[in-house]
């Protein structure tokens, strides 16, 4: 099967300004894609591209198998919530649902029987009166639902849908769109600069910067292999622990020596990973330095370190040290014994490790 | 409100304080006369007789009350060399103000929606130029305008008239109907784009239900604007087009027979009538477009 | 096809207006311009022979009235306008209850056609009926105000009475500035124990800045381009006492039928609209695109 969604070559330049370099991307059906990065990165600019409000400098795109670079958004069979819901402020809610099957000029009856299914699976029945100016944030999100779900189109995009709500609201949204996702079967191109909305929705994901993708992958593969160190800081909070170190291969397997500020250096000895250059920036996440006696198996390292920071979040504690010249975070378990000012032994999982290219940034394991 | 007049001063004495509450009203007072007493005259005058008006006091009230000069100045008051009044030169006016502020209006809504909402590269430069041309002084342009109304065969005509006030109005308007439809969100325009609607349904059925107050504004405006101008009027109109003003002008300054000062005034209260009604009705949205024309340019 | 139309719809829905801007703004005034560099005289010709019309201009005494208005009449007028406006949105933003009525009253010439104020004003100050002839009636017999027909004189009714029609607009625009200072930071300067009137001259009217400079773009716009006023208060009169260079450029154009000096003075006046207007419209658009 053709996938749904296919971007080969793309740019997208203002004058001489390139906004997008070389997009190359692909879905199948029943995919979610989210488009990641922080803001300026292009990311909305590709999702406009994808549905046609924005005409592309360069390169191809196709939705369904047929090719949509010069079609115009109405007939691409694509429907599309935006960052401000975008709800017509004139219009009741209801008609804000049926208004693109008015202007496609769908009967009546047919209007209604969607506008009631929709409504009823949104749970929105008691706000078809009422005008956009009268609902919630969270309502007016559910609208701009129903606007795209009464469609029923090829591809659904979301442009940043959640961050005009709070916190709590959002998580809850959140729950709701996957939960949509995987009832409708439907393929969904969802933008978004929280990379936990973008782990927790995306059966793949695209992180961008400066209009280039920089990795595409799945959760667990973006998170766990980052590709570069932007996606290594990027992804995941608290963000990987980046530190300079130097490298030795002997027989046992690699040496990896991190300077502290006081007393000896750090050294690791990876067993795995081996044929590494001199210089690395060790990429290790906050919790793979865990607590020696919860974590063992056989690429773990344990080393003392001084604790300077302790921070109890309920769950898990997090302790900050200095290790290589930078703030290291570990996520250790609540009970922990840590106290600052004091040595403390941690394990380094090396099983889980990323190592990095100082000059190039790029993944070397 | 600023906070300043609600708190209590410090240091001051009750009776200090009262004589301060006084004097700011007398002060308000005495500006409210200021600009009451032009009104006041007129009106007072345009109902005296002129024996009364040669005998009496500028700011007496009327000994006696007659309409007879109203009369005269509607229908009879020489401009020149006719004399009907400035009747016909009122329903001139009107000709030319209706078509010209329906027209500059819709026009400035088309553009101000394209400007705004449909941007494209080079729009910014064309509207700074058409913002530039609502501060040209129109002497300028009064020559070669001249000579194109000629050319067209319109010189001399209320559609002439139309045409300038059109043509000079559309900077105002664009700017009136850009500047409000730029805090409209794009994203309104891309949803209905993907809904499948395009240009002129986007205008009609989003736009223009939420542009009621602009179109008020607008409409005062060019209203005003175009019921008062002069220059214009007095540069392309010929015997039998004028517009009011420019009659009003005539019999005022008209040297022949005795200078009628009740009909002058009356003539002008007419003249003013107009823009004056809009004014009292929708005060609120004239000055929202003073404001906007003139900040905002 | 209908691909391009559509894609192409909002431009042609510009053209015409774009058109029209070219021509009859841009055009003209390079027609002006043209001209104002020829020997027109009744009919205009084309052929350039320099600043002739220009050193002709500066060299007329009744221009050089007409420049000498302009800038007594232009400063006077926005001095005390800006005054004047100042002070009557200081008075009105000290909780006065019935501020609305006020305000109307203070704002209704500004509806007015200049014709209708300078037909009033001219009854009002007309020497023999109006207000002399009243102060005299009152028994103040010495009392004498003839401005109008005083050739020394009558530019400055035509002060009095633009300052009748615009000051009140000023007024608005200054207490709409008064109402937008930030009200946390008038409180904070209250608490410190600063006295009112330290407020408004320390803070408050520091901060109206733009608003100033926008009040007197306006009000010199309207200056320059005074022609009504003057043609119905005084017709330029006692002699060409009251001329101001609008009424001269028309004087020229439609009178004396002298293309080549209605052109240069046009221009004259466009220059000086241009040089205060300009900077303030450029710096206008580029806040707006920092924005």
């Amino acid at each position: 099967m053709a996938p749904i969604l296919e971007i080969q070559n793309l740019y997208k330049n203002y004058g001489s300004l390139e906004i997008l370099k070389d997009i190359n991307v692909s879905i199948d059906s029943g995919d979610f894609l989210v488009l990641v990065g922080p803001s300026g990165c292009g990311k909305s600019t590709l999702l406009n591209c994808i549905a046609g409000l924005e005409p592309i400098s360069g390169g191809r795109l196709s939705i369904g198998g047929q090719d949509m670079t010069n079609v115009s958004p109405k007939d691409r069979n694509i429907a599309m919530v935006f960052q401000s819901y975008a709800l017509y402020p004139t219009m009741s809610v209801a008609k804000n649902i049926t208004f693109g099957m008015k202007v496609r000029g769908v009967d009546q009856s047919t209007q209604e029987t969607k506008l009631a299914q929709v409504a009823q699976q949104l749970q929105i029945e008691p706000l078809l009166g009422r005008r956009p100016g009268q609902l919630s944030g969270g309502q007016r999100q559910r609208v701009a639902m129903g606007r795209a779900l009464v469609r029923d189109p090829m591809l659904f995009l979301f442009d940043e849908p959640l961050s005009n709500l709070d916190a709590k609201l959002r998580v809850e949204m959140r729950t709701e769109i996957k939960a949509l996702h995987q009832n409708l079967g439907a393929s969904m191109v969802y933008v978004t600069h929280d990379q936990i909305e973008a782990m927790t929705l995306a059966t793949k994901i695209v992180v961008m910067k400066g209009g280039e993708i920089q990795q595409i992958g799945t959760s667990s593969e973006i998170y766990n292999r980052p590709a570069n160190l932007f996606v290594a800081d990027f992804m995941g909070s608290p963000a990987m622990n980046l530190i300079p170190a130097r490298t030795q291969s002997n027989d046992d397997g690699t040496h990896i020596e991190i300077l502290r500020k006081d007393g000896e250096p750090i050294v690791l000895t990876d067993q795995v990973n081996r044929g590494l250059p001199s210089d690395v920036i060790l990429g290790v996440r906050p919790e793979d330095i865990a607590d020696p006696k919860m974590r063992g198996g056989g690429n773990v390292q344990a080393a003392d370190c001084i604790v300077d920071i302790v921070e109890p979040t309920g769950a898990d504690t997090y302790v900050v040290m200095q290790l290589g010249g930078k703030s290291v975070t570990a996520r250790l378990h609540s009970e922990t014994t840590a106290q600052p000012g004091k040595t403390q032994r941690l394990a380094f999982d090396l099983g889980k490790v990323s190592y990095f290219a100082p000059d190039t940034g790029l993944r070397l394991n | 409100m600023t906070d300043l007049a609600t708190s209590p001063a410090r240091g001051q004495s009750q009776s200090v304080r009262i004589l301060l509450r006084w004097s700011l009203y007398i002060a308000l007072g005495f500006f409210v006369m200021i600009y009451l007493l032009p009104l006041f005259v007129m009106i007072t005058t345009s109902l005296k007789s002129l024996e009364e008006i040669r005998t009496g006091d500028l700011v007496a009230l009327p000994r006696e009350v007659t309409i007879d000069a109203w009369l005269t100045a509607w229908s009879g008051a020489c401009t020149g060399i006719k004399c009907e009044g400035v009747r016909p030169y009122f329903w001139n006016s009107v000709l030319i103000a209706v078509p010209a502020v329906a027209i500059s209006t819709l026009v400035g809504a088309i553009n101000g929606y394209v400007v705004a909402q449909w941007r494209f590269r080079g729009a910014n430069v064309i509207f700074a130029l058409m913002l530039f041309g609502c501060f040209i002084p129109f002497q300028v342009v009064l020559l070669p305008m001249a000579r194109v109304l000629g050319i067209i065969g319109i010189a001399g005509t209320i559609q002439g008239l139309i045409f300038v006030h059109v043509v000079y109005g559309i900077g105002f308007t664009t700017l009136f109907f850009r500047n409000y439809y730029v805090t409209i969100p794009v994203e309104l325009t891309k949803a209905a784009k993907v809904d499948g609607a395009g240009f002129f349904r986007i205008f009609w059925s989003i736009f223009l239900p939420l542009s009621l107050p602009i179109i008020v504004v607008t409409v005062i405006w060019q209203f005003t604007q175009i019921w008062n101008d002069f220059l214009f009027g007095v540069s392309f109109s010929q015997a039998g087009t004028q517009p009011v003003t420019v009659a009003l002008n005539n019999i005022v300054n008209s040297t022949t027979g005795v200078k009628e000062y009740n009909v002058d005034m009356a003539a002008a209260i007419i003249a003013a009538l107009p823009t004056l009604l809009v004014y009292v009705v929708a005060g609120k949205y004239f000055i929202r477009g003073l404001t906007a024309g003139s900040v905002k340019g | 096809m209908t691909k391009w139309l559509e894609d192409h719809l909002p431009k042609l829905m510009l053209a015409p207006s774009f058109v029209a801007v070219l021509v009859f703004v841009y055009g003209f005034i390079a027609w002006t311009a043209w001209v104002s560099l020829t020997r027109s005289r009744l009919l205009p010709k084309y052929e350039i022979e320099g600043l002739i019309q220009y050193e002709r201009l500066f060299a007329s005494p009744r221009w050089d009235t007409a420049l000498n208005n302009l800038f007594i009449f232009g400063a006077l007028f926005i001095v005390i306008a800006m005054a004047l406006g100042l002070l009557m949105a200081i008075l009105l933003d000290q909780n006065i209850r019935t501020e609305g009525a006020i305000r109307t009253i203070y704002l209704y010439p500004m509806a007015l056609s200049m014709i209708v104020t300078g037909t009033a004003w001219k009854w009002i100050l007309n020497p023999g009926l109006g207000l002399e002839a009243m102060v005299k009636g009152w028994g103040f017999e010495r009392f004498s105000f003839d401005w109008l027909v005083d050739p020394d004189m009558a530019i400055y009714t035509v002060v009095i009475a633009a300052l009748w029609q615009s000051s009140g607009f000023v007024m608005a625009l200054f207490l709409a500035g008064l109402r937008s200072v930030d009200g946390e930071i008038i409180k904070a300067a209250q608490v410190d124990g600063i006295p009112t009137w330290r407020i408004y001259t320390a803070i408050i009217i520091p901060s109206m800045a733009p608003i100033f400079l926008s009040a007197f773009i306006v009000l010199a716009h309207l200056a320059i381009k005074s022609f009504d006023l003057v043609i119905a208060l005084t017709g330029g009169g006692p002699g060409f006492a009251t001329d101001l260079p609008a009424t001269y450029m028309y004087a020229m154009a439609f009178s004396r039928g002298d293309i080549g000096q209605a052109a240069s003075s046009a221009m004259v006046m466009m220059a000086v609209v241009f040089a205060i207007v300009v900077p303030y419209l450029y710096s206008e658009l580029r806040a707006q695109k920092d924005d």
